[in-house]
């Protein structure tokens, strides 16, 4: 049962990553200007040097074989130069991953534990009030975009990593209340807290088992959230992140770089997704 | 709540009304450029004062609200359209179609909307005239912001698809595009609409991201995106708070759709 979830998350998991890929690469190809290069406006240049800047995109013309090539490449570990950086891919992604999964980490880990310290008390003491206010900070935060939040801490000189926490808390808030008020409205709870049992116990044998797959699930899909947001708070806050490499790309058209940053999101993104989804099946068989 | 709603309703036909007859309620026209008032404080001549250009930013902002208000439910209406004609066809045939369909959707899924939305946006020339960037803009938003609406719609279908009521009409002799158009479809209405509802301000906002980094509409047209981008510079906002104008109206208007967003069993 296990082997065969698992094998069918891997298979799912490979197959996305490859046509996301070769997605990448083809919407690369077939945009507008895919062979101009600004190295061909120096005016230094003569004829012959142009058209050999124009003859290096020769092997990206077949898509599919430029994605067959480069697949090769990648099992041997190369991931190709950067047009526009002309600096090995791989090199440019392992100096950036760190600010992006630093930036994303934190805001992520700030939003979910703003989000639940929030929300378990909301459910505890039912305080029409109180609420309301969260409800009203959540959605206030959800109405300004997330990359003007970063601009304000950055001017500030706040943690901008604040700025996705601030875009992940809402979300956290509602979803957990909502969970948590359904789990403690359940006839085993109720069950429970007639016989007894300690809040603590029944928070932690009863509530929390129930609601866990749907946070969990929503754990999953938090990554995806997050480098969304990263990509602008990284161009406008000047952090040399993955969102601003892809950014750079694709001004550039940098096909290497988008081809490897579209694989690898995609890759982090269904292990997110799988990751939660195999936590679900462990912690609740019959709802996964 | 129901108060909520109505001053929610009230707010947003106000600023509606007010972009839409922009032409009437601007002193001046968005790209004209007063020399001689470069970065005007807020006056009465020039309310919001004026931009590092000269232009009126009350007038830019009217002019600007009317872009993001106008096209935002139209790139919204595109993307539920993809999403009712994608995630349909899945919940409703099920099988093969419904299967490779679902891939595409996680394929969809699996890459954030803002990331897609960059290389598709980059890769369109960058140098167009004002009016087609914003086409462009909006049409793209459009057509890579289906998937989540896809999702949730053909969930419903696929319920309604092994529904009692389509079981009988399926007995009734009721079969193909009258099945859809008369049985599956009104009962879907209530989900497309909230699909439709909720895209309305991740388009908004999503334009305005775009505008913060040079890919939205292009100068001199205003958006809420690009007139946003004042926001960058520290010394500008400091000095003069009604730079943040635009930013509040967003708030509103994004505030206001929330508000006003339809039954949440059919949101998510």
């Amino acid at each position: 049962m296990w082997i065969r979830r698992i094998a069918r998350h891997g298979a799912a998991f490979l197959l996305t990553t490859l046509i996301a890929g070769l997605l990448g690469a083809t919407l690369v190809r077939f945009g507008p200007g895919f062979e101009t290069d600004e190295q061909q406006l120096d005016p230094r240049l003569n004829v012959q040097s142009i058209q050999a800047l124009h003859a290096s995109h020769a092997p990206e013309r077949n898509v599919l074989a430029f994605y067959i090539q480069y697949l090769r490449n990648v099992a041997t570990g190369d991931l190709g130069v950067s047009r526009s950086l002309a600096r090995p891919v791989a090199s440019l992604l392992s100096e950036r991953a760190g600010v992006t999964l630093q930036l994303i980490g934190a805001g992520i880990a700030a939003g979910w534990i703003l989000g639940l310290a929030l929300a378990l008390p909301a459910v505890w003491f039912r305080a029409p009030l109180y609420d309301l206010a969260c409800t009203a900070l959540g959605g206030a935060f959800l109405c300004v975009p997330t990359a003007v939040l970063g601009l304000l801490l950055f001017f500030a000189n706040g943690p901008v990593r604040f700025a996705i926490a601030l875009l992940i808390f809402p979300k956290v808030f509602r979803h957990a209340r909502n969970l948590l008020t359904d789990a403690y409205n359940q006839p085993h709870v109720l069950a429970a807290r007639a016989r007894g049992l300690s809040a603590a116990r029944i928070f932690l044998r009863h509530v929390t088992p129930w609601a866990a797959p749907q946070l969990l699930a929503l754990a999953g899909v938090s990554f995806g959230i997050a480098f969304g947001a990263a990509i602008p708070i990284e161009v406008l806050c000047d952090l040399p992140g993955l969102g601003q490499l892809a950014w750079k790309a694709a001004l550039a058209r940098d096909l290497p770089v988008l081809v490897s940053l579209t694989i690898i999101i995609a890759a982090f993104t269904q292990l997110t997704n799988a990751a939660s989804d195999l936590a679900i099946a462990a912690c609740a068989p019959e709802r996964a | 709540m129901k108060r909520a709603h109505n001053i929610a309703v009230a707010v947003l036909v106000l600023i509606f009304a007010a972009s839409l007859f922009a032409g009437l309620i601007a002193p001046a026209p968005y790209a004209s450029q007063f020399r001689d008032f470069v970065s005007a404080s807020a006056s009465h001549r020039f309310w919001l004062g004026t931009d590092d250009l000269g232009r009126d930013r009350w007038s830019r902002l009217l002019y600007g609200t009317r872009i993001s208000l106008l096209l935002a439910p139209a790139a919204a209406l595109l993307s539920t359209l993809l999403a009712v004609l994608i995630g349909g066809i899945a919940g409703y045939a099920g099988g093969w179609w419904d299967r490779v369909i679902a891939r595409v959707i996680d394929l969809f899924l699996s890459l954030p909307w803002l990331f897609l939305f960059l290389i598709v946006r980059a890769l369109l020339p960058l140098n167009t005239s004002p009016l087609t960037s914003v086409i462009v803009t909006f049409t793209v938003m459009g057509l890579v912001g289906w998937a989540p609406a896809a999702r949730i719609i053909r969930a419903g279908a696929q319920s309604l698809r092994h529904s009692d009521l389509v079981l009988h009409a399926r007995a009734c002799g009721c079969r193909g595009l009258r099945l859809v158009l008369v049985h599956i479809a009104p009962n879907l209405r209530p989900v497309i609409f909230a699909q439709f509802w909720i895209a309305i301000p991740t388009f908004i906002l999503g334009e305005a991201s775009l505008g913060l980094i040079g890919l939205g509409v292009a100068e001199p047209l205003p958006s809420w995106g690009n007139l946003l981008r004042e926001l960058a510079n520290p010394q500008a906002v400091a000095g003069n708070p009604w730079v943040l104008a635009p930013l509040a109206v967003l708030v509103i208007v994004v505030s206001c759709f929330q508000l006003l967003l339809p039954n949440k069993e059919f949101s998510s």
